[in-house]
């Protein structure tokens, strides 16, 4: 069969464009803006072919031979350097059905944000070559396969977020630019270490019959490859893999963002300009909870389950936390953002239930918050493009002007307080579901229901000030929507709707490796533990 | 006429109004009159429902048709192995009936809104609301499992928001909106607590499959405990559709919505739907669960009762008369009056939709006023709005010869005669009560606002009667509120077709051990006790004793009903007709009293102040939390690591660098000494030379030098 290296290309297109938009003048920003949209169209057409190719059948998660669209090659080699013996970095990359539905997000997110970056006049083409970095970052992150790939993309998105915001962001960007990026750089030394720690206790075999110290995490999923006295090898007795769980975990945290480290993002999303603000919580914050799934879970299957009650604790207070927070915003952006710290909260809910039903809802729920977020955020930026405020007061019947947009805007908060007919409903009553199955976080499920409420309270409360009420006179220059936003909310609104209405579409693609998963973690923990006791 | 054909019918009927809806909303303002198709898909509906209620009920009496397609499945999960959700739609006499109820009213609420809404900028978009309502609310009678309950619950909650505030401009609509949405939710979370608890053990939503296994003796994680919880939690979802108390409190705001809107959703159909959902999970309620819905049906009929006494708009009255009588249903619900709660559901839907649309004729023809005290002396300028209206008023006050009075009168002996058999007297006692206050205050509207002189002359000199697209419904639903349509005799439904043929009470599948006794299957002496114990499914619902005390109960009830209806129609008449007693010198009389009941009872006072209040407060302090204490934390760590980088610099400048620096220093000062001693002259040199040597001896003279 030609084989066609689909991931590499779907990751590495961006930074072609990259590098053709470094070689054009700066003057022509309507080709650069074209090249960009271009780039990420592709972006979609590719992950389109990667689903329509996708074998559902497949599991991947812990076993190589059943991940899909594999590329795997030998990138860094040093050998018969004394006790290290060799230093091999593989270029090891593949998709299951847990990272299946995070190209696609990140496919479809990277185009409406060109999109709505198209109004940026302020050096279009270093925010264009900035923004396809970032693309190749946050691609990547979600098919790499080796540990030490993953944190070369997780490091590579952070700069030229950091310049996105720093530059192009609002009146405070260099302190919301400069906490994102310390904060999240704080999350990646934890994970460096514990990358650095996991390399040295276990060895993989290479094909001369020498071992070697590894990065590929599905070798560090088998407790077989470990050595004795690894520093995070289980059958180490003193081994530190509890600590370096901890400081994996809070590594990903800061990202999802989880209270309390939380504070980062608000500042953040507020500065960053709207495209910014839509891949930021469109697909950023998705890449903490994946970072949990895909490396905290199956390499720590012992640890995840002492600690899922605390997992699921710390879901249920980002979940009533963000919403009573979100309540109390005057910002439309804040309130936003603080309302996606409460939606990231179910997929911490749903995580920490090692049920099949409840993992399923929170990828899915991933996914589903990435869209409708999304849209939230685009949803800010229309009306900030035209009035340079965001002051929830500041409004007030904006429907009569904007018909259209209002249309769109009760379309995605319906959507965000998990209206059925729409994605979020199915995701998060999967997410309830699935963890309230579970006997010792059933208390806490019945307590997270609160959160559906409170989503409820805020959104439709920002709602009424903004859109509904007597028009307010003062924005009597308002215009509705122009084509390019038409087009922006569009496939954002038919990927809610039909998700809602036809959920099996996404969760045929996730249930056979979240299956797998969930039999991995049932049955790997004992085989954890007792070879520790050797 | 096959099975098939039936659902497949009751399929086109399901979706015919959402059809409208999507063409409506799409192209409403695109295609002048549109209105037109959802009011054509609408008699569609209609017809069609007409069709399947007459095949269901004349020639599937006896049996249940289903269905259903597989939605969802999720394959080979570790442990449950497949889990599969269906969706589903099943026909029982129930579901028939409802479905002609919901088409019906929500076609001659399409009529009706054919005048009273013209001239509204968004007229194309009310209908395409009509449309999704009337959708959502056919999911509800339709499904045959819960989640597809819940999810048209949801949608039926959001059509309604849509429906309330439609007139956004208004800060009170917007207000009624939200808040009976906010309002409908906490019923609808405990709702989907209920759900959760089925679904955990049962790894279904299909209803017939849950009960199946309840029958069987496998009870939610294996206790009666968790069953009563689950029976309440669900209940709940009823609370908050149905308007019951404690969660009451949106439906009288919900008048902000246009009047036909309030006839179909506040009147018939949304509000029913608690109802329809109990009746729907009633073979499951334990008897703890049944006396606590049987209570709130109580508190609730009461509460609204003594509110709907005092007020002073037209609309508010009806609303809190609807709350009273759901309050009704519900608790002829929970007190094994089945077949009564869903008689009176249906009859309650007509004469109530009736008198909203009665009061939206008259509203109408008083350009937009509401205010009873505003209002008088109708009658002679809308004669056939009169007659509907008072056909209406006599069925809800449960005179004889109505619908009305028929199941009211069920309902009133349903409650003697659980009194009778388990000693609650409180509940008939309060049944009866309300069926007092029911009568007065009904007879009170009707007199306010059709008899007597002309309060405001200009309004009544513009008055006149509606025309025939708002006239007609009226007749229609006035018509359906005499007692013929649901039996011959007129004193006893329990003989007629609706209660004798169509309505049957089903057979509890809770085990004996938690159903009221009377409740309880008549297991003879002489059966071992293992077959009670696993809930023997062919035992009668209820026992002889029931249905012999529920006889007894029958005719003592009517003559006590008439009796208190008559006495609530005379003091109405002599309060207000004949002036005998003066209303306003009653009101200063009782002082406190009147003004607790003319401020509802001061329950949205309450709630402002404690959960909105306590949420929005709570909500402040955790924001300012946020912002000062844990983001401060942040900065603070941030600060923190400044300032001990700037002392780091200081200590590297002064003490780091000030050791290089001294270092240096005393290397030079070294130098400078010791180049004093570099004078270049030889005899220097030689000098020192010969000193060295003569110390150095003197030094190593003791190793024999």
């Amino acid at each position: 069969m030609a084989y066609f290296p689909i991931l590499s290309f779907i990751t590495f297109l961006p930074v072609l464009g990259m590098l053709i938009i470094l070689c054009l003048p700066g003057t022509q920003e309507k080709l650069i803006k074209g090249l960009t949209a271009a780039v990420t169209a592709t972006q979609v057409v590719l992950a389109g072919i990667i689903l329509h190719s996708y074998n559902y059948s497949l599991s991947g998660v812990f076993q190589q031979n059943s991940f899909q669209f594999i590329e795997k090659f030998r990138w860094i080699e040093i050998s018969g350097l004394s006790w290290l013996g060799t230093v091999k970095v593989d270029y090891f990359l593949g998709i299951d059905g847990i990272s299946a539905p995070m190209v696609l997000l990140t496919a479809l997110i990277s185009f409406i944000a060109t999109l709505s970056s198209w109004n940026i006049s302020k050096s279009v083409k270093g925010f264009m070559a900035l923004f396809l970095l970032l693309d190749t970052g946050m691609m990547g992150v979600f098919v790499s396969l080796d540990f030490f790939l993953f944190y070369v993309f997780w490091e590579l998105m952070l700069l030229p977020m950091y310049f996105l915001i720093g530059v192009w962001g609002g009146p405070r960007k260099e302190y919301a630019a400069i906490k994102f990026f310390i904060y999240t750089l704080v999350g990646s030394v934890f994970m460096l270490l514990v990358m650095i720690g996991l390399y040295f206790s276990a060895k993989e075999l290479l094909p001369n019959g020498t071992s070697a110290f590894t990065f590929n995490l599905l070798s560090l999923m088998d407790p077989k490859n470990y050595t004795a006295t690894g520093i995070l090898s289980p059958l180490n007795p003193h081994n530190l893999r509890f600590v370096a769980y901890i400081a994996l975990f809070i590594g990903f945290a800061i990202k999802i963002p989880m209270f309390p480290f939380h504070t980062w993002l608000p500042d953040a999303h507020v500065e960053a300009p709207t495209p910014i603000s839509v891949i930021l919580a469109g697909v950023l914050l998705k890449m903490g909870t994946y970072g949990i799934i895909r490396i905290s879970y199956p390499i720590f299957p012992e640890i995840t389950r002492q600690l899922a009650w605390y997992i699921a604790l710390f879901g249920m207070i980002n979940i009533i936390y963000g919403a009573l927070c979100a309540l109390a915003q005057k910002d439309f952006k804040k309130m936003i953002a603080y309302s996606s710290v409460s939606h990231m909260g179910y997929v911490l809910l749903g995580m920490a239930s090692l049920t099949t039903v409840g993992i399923n809802g929170a990828i899915f729920q991933m996914f589903n918050h990435g869209t409708i977020t999304a849209m939230l955020f685009l949803i800010v930026g229309v009306v900030y493009d035209r009035t340079h405020t965001r002051g929830l007061d500041d409004f007030g019947g904006l429907a009569l002007k904007m018909p259209v947009y209002t249309f769109f805007v009760t379309i995605a908060f319906f959507a965000a307080i998990g209206l059925p007919s729409m994605s979020g409903f199915i995701s998060e009553s999967f997410v309830f579901l699935g963890s309230f199955s579970v006997d010792s976080i059933r208390i806490i499920t019945m307590f997270s229901t609160l959160g559906i409420l409170l989503g409820a309270g805020y959104m439709l409360w920002a709602l009424q000030r903004v859109f509904l009420g007597k028009f307010n006179e003062k924005w009597n220059m308002l215009t509705d929507l122009t084509v390019r936003e038409y087009l922006m909310f569009i496939p954002l609104t038919i990927v809610i709707f039909l998700l809602g209405i036809y959920p099996s579409g996404m969760l045929n693609i996730m249930n056979t490796s979240v299956n797998s998963l969930v039999d991995f973690m049932n049955k790997m923990p004992a085989n954890f533990s007792m070879l520790g006791k050797f | 006429m096959t099975e098939a054909l039936l659902l497949n019918i009751s399929l086109v009927i399901l979706l015919l109004p959402l059809l409208g809806f999507t063409t409506l909303i799409l192209l409403g303002k695109k295609i002048p009159g549109s209105h037109w198709i959802e009011t054509f898909f609408m008699f569609l509906a209609l017809c069609l429902s007409v069709y399947v209620g007459f095949g269901k009920l004349a020639f599937f009496t006896g049996v249940s048709l289903v269905k259903e397609a597989t939605w969802i499945q999720l394959w080979n999960i570790p442990v449950l192995g497949n889990l599969q959700i269906d969706l589903g739609i099943k026909i029982d006499n129930l579901t028939a009936i409802m479905l002609f109820v919901v088409t019906l009213i929500s076609f001659l609420v399409h009529i009706f809104s054919l005048e009273y809404m013209k001239g509204d900028s968004r007229f194309s978009r009310y209908y395409a609301y009509l449309g999704i309502f009337t959708f959502s609310m056919l999911g509800i009678v339709l499904t045959h499992n819960i989640l597809m309950m819940y999810i048209a619950w949801e949608l039926v909650g959001i059509s309604s928001y849509l429906l309330i505030g439609f007139w956004f401009e208004k800060k009170s609509a917007s207000d009624a909106s939200k808040k009976a949405f906010l309002v409908n939710r906490v019923g609808d979370t405990g709702m989907f607590i209920g759900i959760m608890i089925l679904f955990t053990n049962y790894h279904t939503f299909t209803f017939d499959t849950i009960y199946a296994q309840i029958a069987q003796g496998h009870l939610p994680f294996n206790s009666p405990a968790w069953l009563t919880a689950a029976g309440i939690m669900i209940f709940m979802g009823a609370v908050g559709k149905s308007a019951q108390f404690p969660l009451h409190v949106w439906l009288p705001d919900a008048m902000e919505g246009p009047t036909p809107v309030s006839a179909l959703i506040h009147a018939a159909t949304m509000v029913a739907a608690g109802v329809y959902l109990i009746a729907r999970v009633f073979v499951m309620l334990t008897a703890d669960a049944m006396l606590t819905i049987a209570i709130v049906g109580m508190v609730t009929s009461f509460i609204a009762a003594t509110i709907a006494l005092t007020q002073n708009d037209i609309k508010k009255v009806l609303a809190y008369s609807t709350v009273s009588q759901l309050g009704y249903m519900v608790m002829a619900m929970g007190v094994g009056a089945y077949q009564y709660a869903f008689f009176h559901l249906v009859t309650h839907a007509f004469f109530k939709a009736c008198l909203f649309l009665g009061s939206g004729s008259v509203i109408y023809a008083m350009h937009h006023e509401q205010d009873l005290r505003k209002m008088g002396g109708l009658r002679k300028k809308m004669p056939i709005t009169y007659a509907a209206f008072l056909i209406s008023t006599l069925a809800i006050s449960g005179v004889p010869f109505t619908s009305g009075f028929l199941s009211k009168d069920g309902i009133l002996a349903g409650t003697y005669a659980f009194a009778s058999l388990t000693g609650h007297w409180m509940i008939p006692a309060v049944a009866f009560l309300v069926a007092l206050m029911t009568a007065f205050y009904m007879f009170r509207l009707v007199i306010l606002t059709f008899h007597g002189t002309p309060r405001d002359q200009e309004r009544h000199d513009h008055a006149h009667e509606s025309p025939f697209v708002m006239a007609m419904p009226l007749v229609v639903l006035s018509v359906l509120s005499v007692f013929f349509w649901y039996g011959l005799n007129p004193a006893n439904p329990s003989t007629g077709w609706f209660l004798d043929k169509w309505v049957k009470t089903p057979t509890s599948i809770v085990p004996q051990g938690q159903r009221f006794d009377f409740m309880k299957s008549e297991v003879k002496e002489t059966a071992s006790a293992e077959k009670t114990a696993a809930g023997s499914t062919e035992a009668v619902v209820h026992s002889e004793h029931y249905m012999h005390a529920m006889h007894q109960a029958h005719y003592p009830a009517m003559g006590l009903s008439i009796i208190l209806g008559g006495l609530g129609i005379l003091l109405a008449f002599s309060m207000y007709q004949w002036k005998k007693i003066d209303p306003d010198k009653l009101a200063e009389k009782l002082g406190p009293i009147y003004r607790f009941s003319l401020n509802k009872w001061y329950i949205d006072e309450l709630y402002g102040a404690t959960f909105i209040g306590g949420a929005l407060a709570l909500s402040r302090l955790l924001a300012w939390f946020d912002k000062y204490v844990v983001d401060g934390l942040v900065n603070g760590a941030a600060s923190l690591t400044r300032g001990v980088s700037k002392l780091g610099g200081l200590f590297d400048t002064y003490v780091v660098d000030g050791l290089v620096n001294f270092t240096a220093y005393l290397s030079g000062f070294i130098g400078i000494f010791f180049r004093k001693f570099q004078t270049g002259k030889v005899q220097t040199y030689v000098v020192f030379v010969i000193f060295s040597v003569i110390i150095l001896l003197f030094i190593f003279r003791p190793f024999g030098f």
